[in-house]
C-alpha cells in the first residue's frame, strides 16, 4: 500500500504528548484562507518553482524548481517511524498524521495506524474533520488522540472561509466523543475571523454537552502560512493579519476558561 | 549577589590578563644557584616548589574570603620556563593578538631576554622534546596530522576525589615518612629511587604548609591595620583557617573550601598540568560540612553562597597560562578547563545529588564566569528536577553546564579495569574525559588529524600542500576497484601515523619522568605515596594515554561520499573527483553540489553514512585502544577537538564531503557543520552508533535558540531527548545557545546553518528555510530574549 505524503518531521513536539514524529499527509478538501500548509493541499505530487529563504523579489536567491510531495510505501514511513522510537519510549511520545488531512487517504491512514499499534505506539490523528463517518468509525479505536481542529461555529463563514459546511465535522465531533475517544479540540486563533468573542463562545457552548472534553489548545495565529504562500508563489487570502498580544491572548483563553475547561496555548 | 561578591566579581572580570615573571625569575634563581645539581631530580624539584612557596608574592585581594592567587595579582598570569621558554618573538605574538592575549611590558622583555632565555635555552622541556623526536615525528607533527599536549604544558588530566577533606599535610607527611621507613634496601632495587621521590614529597608537603603560614602571617597584618570592625574579625578568622589548612584535615565548610584552594594553587605552581586542577564532585565533598556548620549554627545557607562565590572568582582569576605555536591553536582560550562536577552517583551507586547540588547550580548560575566550567553528571537514577534545574541554567545561554551521561562513564571506566567503586566516583574533566577522581593519570598526549590521513591516502602517501611524502605508499587509488581497497589503503596509513605519534609519546613520556616529576602533586594522587613512585612516571594507581580523534564528521562524509557515488553508484570516477579537489571544487560547481546536497551525511540516522562513520571508528580504536605506554598503562582513543577541528581544517585542502581547502573540520562527535536535516533526534541517533563505551570520552554540540526553551514544555521534552541519548550510551552533550549575530550570519550563509532549528510559534522549524520577514521577526525576538 502506497500514500502520497509530504514531509516526515522528527522532534515534534507541539503535536500532541512527548517527543513525537509527524507524518504529513499530501492532499485536504478544505481551502482555508489562512493555511498553514498550503504545499499539502493537492492530494498529488506537484512540482512547484521555489524561493527559499524570500519572496520573489529578493534577487539573491534564485527560484529553484521543487517536487513536493512523496510517493511512499506504508513500509518506508514505517522504517522511518520506528527510528525514533526510543524518544517515544521515554518521554510518551508516539507518532502523529498531519496533512494535509490524513482522512483524506484513509485505506494508507488504517494501514500505518495497524502497523503502530502493533509497535505499542501512541497515535495522534490531527485532522479537520472533514471525512465520512464510515472512515472515522474503521479507525477510531486504532487513534489514542484527536487533535481535531474546530475553526467557525457559524456554517455560512465556515463555507465562507473554508469552502466546505462544518456539519459533517461537527457531528463526526459528537460521535467520535460520544464513543469515548480521546478528543483534544483545536481552535486556530485567525484575527478577525476565528478569534472572535461569538465564535469563541459558540465553540465552547458546542462542546459543553461532550464531558469527556475538558481541555482545548488555542493555536495563536503566527505567518507561516503567508510565509509558505510566499515561498510557493501562492495567493494567502486572509492578507495581511497582526499577530495577538499577550492581553488579547489571556481574554480568549478566559471566555473557555469560564466554561470550565483547561486551555493551553500553541500547539 | 551582595556587594562584597559583585565587587569581586567584577575586579576578576575586569582585570587584564598579563604576564608576570616572578614565577620565572624565582625558578631559574633557584636553578643557578646550584641547589639543584647537588640533589636528585625529584628532590630539586621539591626544592624549587619550596622556593617559589616561600617567595611568591602573598596577595590577599580586598573583601575576599578565600585567600591565594597563582601570580601576583588577579590574571598576572606566571610563565613555566622550565617546560616552556617563550621566545621574545612569543611574547610579542601573546602581546599583540586579538584573541587570548597577555600583556607584556618592556621590562618583562628585558628579563627575559637577559635572564630567563639565556639560563633555559636548550634546558627547557619543550627544547629537549623536539631535539628528542625522530624526522618522522617532526614532518607528521609540521603537516598537521597531529599535535603534541605535552611539549609546552606538563601532563595534568586530574582530578581531586575526597581525601584532602579528611586529612591534612600533617597527615599526608606521616603517610610518606611510614613508606620511606618500610623500603627494602634489600630486596627493592627501586627503593633509593622511591626514597628521593618520597622525601621530595616530604619537602613539597612542608612547601604548601609554609605557602599557607604566610598567609596567615598577612592576613594578622592586615587585620591590624584594618579600620573597619567586622572584617578585622573576619581578616583574623581567615588567618586562623590558613593556620589549620591545609596543615590538618579541615573541620568546617569554609576551611574545605581554603584547603582545597591551597591544593589547588600548589598544583598549578608546581607546573602548568593541563586542565589546570580540579576540585572534582564538590557538591559530595562540601555536602557534610555544610550540613554540620548549619547544625551547629555557625554557617547560613547566605554565608554559603557567599563563600562558594568568593571560591568562583578565585578560578577565574587563574587564566590558561599563556600558549603558543600549534597549543595556542589547538586550545585557544583562556579556560583552564577545571569542570566542576555535580551529581552522578555515590560509591555504592545511588543517586549523589544533594542539597549542596542545587545550591552550587545557583552559584553557577548567578556567577556567570568563564571559569570554573561546570558540568552536571546524570545517571539513571538522577532526578528529573536536577535535569530541569540545570537546563534553565543553559537556557540563559551561557553555554554552562554541560550534561554528562554518569551510567556512561562509569561502564567506560570498568572496561578499562578501573574497580566500580573507582568508576563511579568518578567522572568527567577538561572537556569530557572520563576518570577515575584521585586515582587515574589520563593524559591527551594530542590531538589526531582523521581527515588528514584521508587526504593523504588519497594522494598515495604525500601531502598535497607541500608535494612531500609524509605517510607510506598504500596504492594510487585512482586504480582501486572496491571502497574496501580504498578503506585499507587508509587504515595503513593510519597504522604508519599512530605508530609514530605512540613512538613519539614514549619518548616524551620519559622526558618528564626523567626531567619533570610533579612531587607536590604526587601527594595528592593515589597511588604516588604507596608506590614511591611519581605521577609523571607512573605512580597513580592507573595511568591512560589518550590520542583524541578529530573530524569523525568530516571524514565519515568524505568516505560515504566516495563510497555512495564513485564504488556505488558510479556517478564519476575518483580521477574525476581528485581533480575537482585539487582544484578547491574551482571549475566543478556541479560536482560539488552533488558531493553537498545529494549525498548520505552523518548525523541523519542513516546507517548508509553511519555505517561508514562505525567502520572509521574501529580503524582507530584498533590502533590505539589496549596499547602499552610507558607508565604501566593503557593507550585509549576519545573523540573531541577543543579547538582544534578549526587548526586541522586549516592544513587540510577540499575533501570529497564538500568542504572547501582550509574550512574547519566537524568537531567532537557532532555531524559536518550543516550536515544534518533531520532534527536533533536523528543527530542523537547517529552519534549514539559510535560505541561511546569503548571510548573516554566524545564531545557533541547542538545548538537551539531561546525560545525552543522558553516553556515548560520545552524544557520537558529537551529533558527527554537528553535522557534517551543517555540510554543509547551517549556520554556527553552540551547547548550553544543561538545569539541573534548567529542568526544574521545564517541568513548571509544559509548553507552553512542548514541543521538550525529555531522555534518559530507553536512549532519549530529550519531557520534558512523560512522566509526572511519570519526570520527577522525571530532575531528581533532572540535579540530581546537573550538581552
Amino acid at each position: 500500500m502506497n500514500g502520497i505524503i509530504f514531509d516526515i518531521k522528527k522532534f515534534a513536539i507541539h503535536d500532541g504528548p512527548g517527543i513525537r514524529t509527524t507524518v504529513f499527509f499530501k492532499g485536504c478538501s478544505l481551502d482555508c484562507w489562512w493555511c498553514h500548509n498550503p504545499e499539502g493541499r493537492k492530494l498529488e505530487t506537484e512540482t512547484v518553482s521555489v524561493k527559499p529563504g524570500g519572496d520573489a523579489s529578493d534577487s539573491r536567491i534564485p527560484a529553484r524548481t521543487e517536487v513536493i510531495g512523496r510517493d511512499v510505501s506504508v513500509a518506508s514511513v514505517m522504517e522511518e517511524i520506528l527510528k525514533d522510537v526510543i524518544f517515544y519510549d521515554q518521554s510518551g511520545g508516539g507518532v502523529t498524521f498531519s496533512g494535509g488531512e490524513p482522512m483524506m487517504q484513509p485505506e494508507f491512514l488504517i494501514e500505518l495506524l495497524q502497523l503502530c499499534k502493533e509497535n505499542s505506539l501512541n497515535t495522534a490523528v490531527d485532522t479537520s474533520g472533514y471525512a465520512s463517518w464510515d472512515d472515522f468509525e474503521k479507525i477510531y479505536n486504532l487513534i489514542d488522540l484527536f487533535l481535531y481542529d474546530l475553526k467557525l461555529m457559524d456554517d455560512e463563514s465556515h463555507i465562507k472561509y473554508t469552502g466546505v459546511s462544518n456539519e459533517l465535522i461537527l457531528e463526526n465531533l459528537a460521535r467520535l466523543s460520544s464513543m469515548g475517544s480521546k478528543v483534544e479540540p483545536r481552535i486556530p486563533l485567525i484575527p478577525g475571523i476565528t478569534d472572535t468573542e461569538e465564535n469563541l463562545e459558540a465553540i465552547a457552548e458546542f462542546l459543553t454537552p461532550r464531558k469527556n472534553i475538558r481541555q482545548v489548545v488555542l493555536l495563536p495565529y503566527n505567518r507561516l502560512g503567508e510565509d509558505k504562500s510566499r515561498k510557493f508563489d501562492l495567493t494567502y487570502k486572509a492578507g495581511q493579519l497582526s499577530v495577538q498580544s499577550g492581553d488579547e491572548l489571556e481574554n480568549k483563553v478566559e471566555i473557555f476558561r469560564s466554561h470550565g475547561y483547561g486551555v493551553r496555548i500553541g500547539g | 549577589m551582595n556587594d562584597r561578591i559583585r565587587r569581586l566579581r567584577q575586579q576578576s572580570l575586569d582585570a587584564i590578563p598579563r604576564i608576570s615573571l616572578e614565577r620565572a625569575q624565582l625558578i631559574t634563581e633557584f636553578y643557578k644557584s646550584g641547589k639543584a645539581e647537588r640533589v636528585s631530580v625529584p628532590v630539586a624539584r621539591a626544592l624549587a616548589f619550596e622556593h617559589l612557596m616561600e617567595n611568591k608574592q602573598i596577595c590577599i585581594n580586598e573583601g575576599e574570603l578565600i585567600v591565594g592567587e597563582r601570580g601576583p595579582a588577579p590574571k598576572a598570569t606566571p610563565t613555566y620556563p622550565d617546560i616552556c621558554t617563550h621566545s621574545l618573538n612569543d611574547f610579542e605574538i601573546l602581546d599583540s593578538r586579538k584573541k587570548v592575549s597577555f600583556k607584556v611590558t618592556d621590562e618583562i622583555m628585558k628579563i627575559q631576554e637577559e635572564t630567563i632565555i639565556p639560563f633555559w635555552a636548550g634546558r627547557s622541556i619543550r627544547d629537549r622534546l623536539f631535539d628528542a623526536v625522530d624526522e618522522e615525528w617532526r614532518a607528521a607533527y609540521d603537516a598537521g596530522i597531529f599535535t603534541e599536549f605535552m611539549e609546552q604544558r606538563a601532563p595534568g588530566h586530574t582530578v581531586l576525589d575526597d581525601k584532602i577533606y579528611s586529612k591534612g599535610f600533617i597527615d599526608f607527611k606521616n603517610d610518606i615518612k611510614k613508606n620511606i621507613d618500610s623500603l627494602d634496601f634489600y630486596d627493592d632495587s627501586d627503593a633509593s629511587a622511591k626514597r628521593e621521590q618520597l622525601s621530595a614529597m616530604l619537602i613539597a608537603a612542608d612547601s604548601l604548609m609554609n605557602f599557607a603560614n604566610r598567609h596567615s602571617d598577612k592576613l594578622r597584618e592586615l587585620a591590624k591595620a584594618e579600620a573597619d570592625a567586622s572584617r578585622t574579625e573576619e581578616l583574623a578568622q581567615m588567618a586562623a583557617i590558613c593556620e589549620r589548612v591545609p596543615a590538618h584535615a579541615p573541620e568546617t565548610f569554609w576551611e574545605a573550601l581554603q584547603y582545597y584552594w591551597f591544593a589547588h594553587l600548589g598544583v598549578i605552581t608546581e607546573l602548568n598540568t593541563w586542565d589546570s586542577f580540579n576540585p572534582g564532585r564538590l557538591d559530595r565533598h562540601l555536602m557534610p560540612f555544610y550540613r554540620r556548620d548549619i547544625e551547629a549554627g555557625i554557617l547560613t545557607e547566605e554565608r554559603a553562597r557567599e563563600l562558594l562565590q568568593s571560591f568562583w572568582v578565585k578560578f577565574n582569576n587563574q587564566p590558561a597560562p599563556p600558549k603558543v605555536g600549534v597549543t595556542a591553536q589547538e586550545s585557544n582560550t583562556y579556560t583552564d578547563f577545571c569542570l566542576i562536577n555535580l551529581g552522578g552517583v555515590s560509591e555504592i551507586g545511588e543517586d549523589a545529588a544533594n542539597e549542596m547540588t542545587y545550591l552550587i547550580l545557583d552559584v553557577i548560575e548567578e556567577m556567570r564566569l568563564v571559569q570554573p566550567s561546570s558540568m552536571v553528571q546524570i545517571s539513571k537514577k538522577s532526578p528529573d528536577r536536577l535535569l530541569k534545574r540545570a537546563l534553565k541554567i543553559i537556557r540563559t545561554g551561557y553555554g554552562q553546564p554541560s550534561l554528562f551521561n554518569t551510567d556512561a562513564i562509569v561502564l567506560e571506566l570498568v572496561r578499562q579495569g578501573k574497580s566500580i567503586i573507582d568508576a563511579r566516583n568518578g567522572g568527567a574533566s577538561g572537556c569530557v574525559e572520563a576518570g577515575a577522581f584521585g586515582k587515574e593519570s589520563y593524559i591527551l598526549t594530542g590531538y589526531f588529524n582523521l581527515t588528514k590521513v584521508l587526504e593523504v591516502t588519497l594522494n598515495s602517501g604525500i601531502d598535497p600542500r607541500t608535494g612531500k611524502m609524509l605517510g607510506v605508499r598504500s596504492g594510487d587509488p585512482r586504480e582501486f576497484e572496491t571502497f574496501d581497497d580504498l578503506f585499507e589503503a587508509f587504515k595503513i596509513q593510519l597504522k604508519h601515523f599512530i605508530d609514530v605519534k605512540i613512538k613519539g609519546n614514549r619518548i616524551i613520556e620519559r622526558l618528564w619522568a626523567e626531567y619533570l616529576p610533579a612531587p607536590f602533586m604526587s601527594i595528592l594522587i593515589d597511588d604516588c605515596i604507596q608506590t614511591g613512585k611519581d605521577y609523571n612516571d607512573g605512580g597513580a594507581r592507573y595511568n591512560s594515554s589518550y590520542i583524541q580523534g578529530v573530524g569523525l564528521g568530516s571524514i565519515t562524509d568524505s568516505l560515504t561520499a566516495i563510497k555512495y557515488h564513485i564504488f556505488d553508484k558510479k556517478n564519476f570516477s575518483l580521477k574525476n573527483t581528485l581533480d575537482a579537489l585539487n582544484a578547491n571544487f574551482e571549475g566543478f560547481e556541479q560536482i560539488r553540489k552533488v558531493l553537498l546536497d545529494d549525498t548520505p551525511k552523518y548525523g541523519n540516522d542513516d546507517d548508509y553514512a553511519d555505517d561508514v562513520m562505525r567502520q572509521v571508528f574501529e580503524a582507530y580504536f584498533e590502533q590505539i585502544d589496549g596499547r602499552l605506554n610507558t607508565k604501566g598503562g593503557h593507550y585509549r582513543v576519545n573523540l573531541l577537538p577543543t579547538t582544534c577541528h578549526i587548526y586541522f581544517g586549516s592544513v587540510v585542502g577540499a575533501m570529497p564531503d564538500g568542504r572547501k581547502a582550509t574550512e574547519p573540520l566537524s568537531e567532537g562527535v557532532s555531524p559536518v557543520q550543516g550536515a544534518d536535516r533531520k532534527g536533533p533526534t536523528a543527530v542523537l541517533k547517529s552519534a549514539a552508533k559510535i560505541d561511546h563505551l569503548r571510548t573516554g570520552g566524545t564531545l557533541l554540540n547542538q545548538k537551539f535558540t531561546p525560545q525552543i526553551l522558553a516553556d515548560e514544555n520545552g524544557i520537558e521534552k529537551l529533558a527527554h531527548l537528553i535522557r534517551s541519548y543517555f540510554k543509547m550510551d551517549g556520554h556527553h552533550i552540551q547547548f550553544n545557545v543561538v545569539t541573534a549575530e548567529t542568526l544574521r550570519k545564517a541568513q548571509q550563509e544559509p548553507e552553512k546553518y542548514r541543521d538550525l532549528i529555531v522555534r518559530v510559534a507553536g512549532y519549530s522549524d529550519y531557520f534558512v528555510d523560512l522566509g526572511i520577514d519570519l526570520q527577522n521577526e525571530i532575531i528581533k525576538r532572540t535579540e530581546q530574549g537573550l538581552s
